[in-house]
């Protein structure tokens, strides 16, 4: 770090260094300075992330800057890592002002998914936080002479506990940036002894969301700004033949770009850009692509099969000679993410160098597929990431940040793209659908005996047997997608999860076991029992059912958060009418952080989730998706709704796991069973009904 | 032409087929209403037409001349949220708070013609606007509440 500050400062900034000694702790030497970005440049390289400043800052006013490349897509982990680093700094949570997603002001991050940020960038901020008190600690213990096992921290104070005397942070750290390494050894504080962390804090920027102030990347505007638009091929894997672009540029203020396949145009306002764009006239070829009817089998055929022939063998074998058998295939439909606020990007090019504000969950991501696509070094490229208009998995790439510096650097002007949504439908990218295969078999007395299970396409996530079963051979087989396939809520879990919580009530039923006792009896995970078990009691599972009702329940874990859900549905057979009467769902994720806000997390998830469940399916024919608009594709909406009962189990003893996934893995199952419980009929599909029960029965 | 907005005249020079939703978010810099669908189906457009809530993204701006149309930007009063902003805050009624302006906007026209709605009331008159987050039930908490 010092060898770094040396390279980087010209010898006027010297002055600007302090070096403090230290007294113990393990720790020699505190290095501070001040001014860092006005000496270093705008692009300078951050602190070194092994320091305290690059993740704490305290700031002259006494406000405590936090710095995480973490994004916020409606999560709240804008509220949640407030609230550990104000726990640790001992300060109220509204002294905190999280930097977010910026690729100039916060350490390097791969991204905002996979539920990572409470295990792993929570972690990290209560150490540097931490750390950060224990150096602030010895800062006071050095001033006053005294030993700093007589100091504590208060109220964004340091106190010394015998004479009542008090140091805040900003009078002991100026305004300096404290670098001192990360204390890996450093002492946080138990979960159980928690003031602000584990408490219903509202979400900390609420205020701007209601009045409309809150300003997402497409109500952005900067000086000089034109709107972009970028003309769009009638279907995958069509190529520009030709196009004539004079009639575009008829209107005042309009320019067209045109490089090669890529034709987009610039406007002073956005219709003046649509307007134009409809005038682009353009002849396409298109090659024959996969439909929607024929996908299952070409997901199959075009599937890469893989080792293991001889666990095959086996798991058949015991398949064969078991007593009770289940053989199931299961289709799932591609589904879309349709984040409420579609794609958006503005970008201004100044002495070549690109910013880019952008929805992404990936801004580090997206400041690499700029430096490619533009061959610039990535240093020259900022990308910054206000709040946004969600994401669920499906804003992981950088498609209109590229678009607009594309047309920004050809029109020599600040430009906005906001995506269609249409263009949302089209051109970002799915759930991948997939097709599995399972056969699974038990001996008389319950016990699981085999368990042989083929995915192709979904993915591999959640797919391990979380039962106890003999024989098993489970695969994952990548498939060609013909349609954009990517990150989705909770992966392929909901595709697997739903697949072998379905055999599993079904091999139940064949058994005559109550499926909830039948899971317990094949399970050895405690925590997964444990949700279960709370699900089925919160529930009323052994409750006497009124005619026409079934009971559904379906478990599962991924990313060391466990769910279970139950749902209740009524069937009038005389009509031949299907309702969700209520769900309960008992889910464990560790420490709770945020009981507020996780409560909304799992509700949204397991709502979101009916979505997939009951009715949301991509329609596509040869290349071309058939209902790219929300009045034809189905959404979850209001009427929609079941009463929803959520039991949170909070585990103190085990540490956090981020929960904006897990819950939505248990609700395509349980409605399925459920089904099966009141009609008798299996469904084996994702959606499970989108045109009501009649069609599939 | 002239429209009036939050109580507020203005004048535009727009392209012909310009909507409302435009009118406000690129003319006017007003951008608490949203963009979600442009064909009216998520509501996150939604604004008061002379006290009714209408998706702005297929209102033509050329048709609420003389009109009065109402905001998000425009119900606080005075530093003072409107009682159903309060109730999302109070309700945490909200994920990303995208749907959120059209959400609170088709709630005050439903609360202003019918000022104690039924749960099923409220589904009905907030079928239009989706939440994909899906924290409908807190949102009917909060519309019940405010």
């Amino acid at each position: 770090m010092k060898k770094t500050l040396q390279h980087t400062a010209p010898a006027k900034g010297m002055h600007r260094r302090h070096f403090i000694k230290l007294l113990g702790g393990g720790i020699a030497v505190a290095l501070t300075w001040s001014d860092l970005d006005a000496w270093a440049g705008p692009l300078a390289r951050r602190a070194d992330d092994n320091s305290i400043a690059a993740w704490v800052q305290i700031r002259e006013n006494g406000q405590i800057a936090v710095f995480t490349g973490k994004v916020e897509v409606g999560q709240n982990i804008r509220t949640s890592l407030a609230q550990v680093v104000a726990e640790e700094l001992a300060v109220p949570v509204n002294s905190i002002e999280m930097v977010m997603g910026d690729t100039r002001l916060t350490p390097y991050d791969r991204g905002t998914y996979g539920s990572l940020t409470t295990p792993t960038m929570g972690p990290k901020l209560r150490k540097a936080a931490a750390s950060l008190k224990e150096a602030l600690i010895d800062m006071a213990a050095v001033q006053w002479k005294a030993d700093k096992s007589a100091l504590r921290v208060k109220n964004g104070s340091v106190v010394h506990t015998a004479s009542g005397k008090t140091l805040s942070y900003e009078a002991l750290s100026k305004g300096q940036k404290i670098v001192l390494p990360l204390n890996d050894r450093v002492k946080l504080t138990p979960a159980t002894e928690w003031t602000v962390a584990g408490t219903p804090v509202p979400k900390v920027n609420g205020r701007s969301f209601v009045t409309g102030g809150h300003k997402y990347v497409s109500d952005m505007v900067v000086p000089g700004m034109v709107y972009g638009k970028v003309l769009r091929a009638p279907a995958y894997g069509a190529s520009l033949a030709e196009a004539d672009t004079e009639k575009a540029r008829a209107a005042a203020g309009v320019m067209v770009v045109k490089d090669q396949d890529f034709i987009g145009v610039t406007a002073p306002d956005p219709q003046t850009a649509a307007n134009a764009l409809a005038r682009v006239e353009a002849r396409w070829d298109t090659t024959p692509q996969p439909s929607k009817a024929e996908i299952f089998t070409y997901l199959k055929n075009n599937s890469e099969q893989r080792g293991g022939a001889e666990n095959a063998a086996a798991a058949q074998k015991a398949f064969a000679a078991a007593p009770v058998q289940v053989k199931q295939h299961f289709e799932v439909q591609y589904i879309a993410h349709v984040p409420l606020e579609p794609r958006a990007a503005v970008a201004t090019w100044e002495n070549g160098e690109l910013t880019v504000w952008t929805g992404t969950q990936r801004p580090f991501g997206v400041q690499e597929e700029l430096a490619r696509a533009f061959s610039m070094p990535k240093e020259k490229v900022r990308v910054m990431m206000p709040d946004t208009g969600s994401g669920y998995g499906g804003k992981h790439s950088g498609e209109a940040a590229v678009e607009a510096a594309r047309l920004a650097k050809a029109v020599g002007k600040p430009v906005k793209v906001v995506w269609t949504r249409e263009e949302e439908f089209k051109w970002a990218y799915l759930r991948p659908g997939g097709l599995i295969e399972v056969a699974a078999s038990a001996e008389s007395n319950g016990k699981l005996a085999s368990w042989e299970f083929h995915n192709y396409n979904s993915g591999g996530a959640g797919i391990d047997l979380p039962y106890k079963s003999a024989v098993e051979h489970i695969q994952h087989h990548p498939s060609k997608t013909p349609l954009k396939q990517g990150s989705y809520r909770g992966l392929a879990a909901t595709a697997n999860i739903f697949a072998i919580e379905s055999v599993m009530n079904d091999l139940a039923a064949k058994l005559k076991l109550d499926p909830l006792a039948f899971r317990l009896q094949n399970l050895e995970d405690e925590r997964l029992k444990n949700v279960l078990q709370t699900a089925a009691s919160k529930f009323g599972w052994n409750k006497n059912k009124p005619a026409g009702h079934g009971y559904g329940i379906a478990g599962g874990f991924v990313k060391n958060s466990y769910i279970a859900t139950c749902a209740e549905v009524a069937y009038n057979e005389a009509a031949n009418e299907l309702k969700l009467v209520r769900v309960v769902a008992a889910y464990d994720c560790g420490t709770i952080i945020n009981p507020l806000h996780l409560e909304n997390q799992v509700m949204g998830c397991i709502l979101q989730g009916l979505g997939g469940a009951l009715f949301e399916e991509i329609d596509f024919e040869d290349g071309r998706i058939l209902n790219p608009s929300l009045s034809a594709y189905r959404v979850p909406r209001f009427a929609d709704i079941p009463p929803l009962d959520i039991v949170l189990v909070n585990r103190k003893d085990i540490q956090p796991a981020g929960a904006g996934e897990t819950p939505i893995v248990g609700i395509a199952p349980a409605i399925r069973n459920a089904i099966a419980n009141a009609t008798g009929i299996s469904l084996n599909t994702l959606p499970l009904i989108p045109q009501g029960l009649k069609k599939n029965s | 032409m002239k429209i009036n907005v939050n109580s507020t005249e203005y004048t535009l020079n727009v392209p012909d087929n310009t909507s409302l939703l435009d009118a406000l978010r690129v003319h006017l810099n007003l951008t608490g209403s949203k963009y979600g669908c442009g064909e009216g189906a998520c509501g996150a457009c939604k604004v008061l037409v002379d006290g009714r809530a209408v998706p702005s993204c297929i209102t033509p701006v050329a048709s609420v001349q003389h009109k009065s149309v109402v905001t998000i930007e425009g119900l606080e009063k005075d530093g003072k949220l409107h009682p159903l902003q309060q109730a999302f805050l109070d309700e945490d009624a909200f994920q990303c708070a995208y749907c959120s302006p059209g959400m609170i906007m088709a709630a005050v026209a439903l609360k202003s013609r019918n000022p104690h709605p039924s749960r099923q009331e409220i589904i009905d008159a907030m079928q239009g606007n989706i939440c994909r987050c899906c924290a409908y039930p807190r949102i009917i908490n909060a519309i019940s509440k405010a």
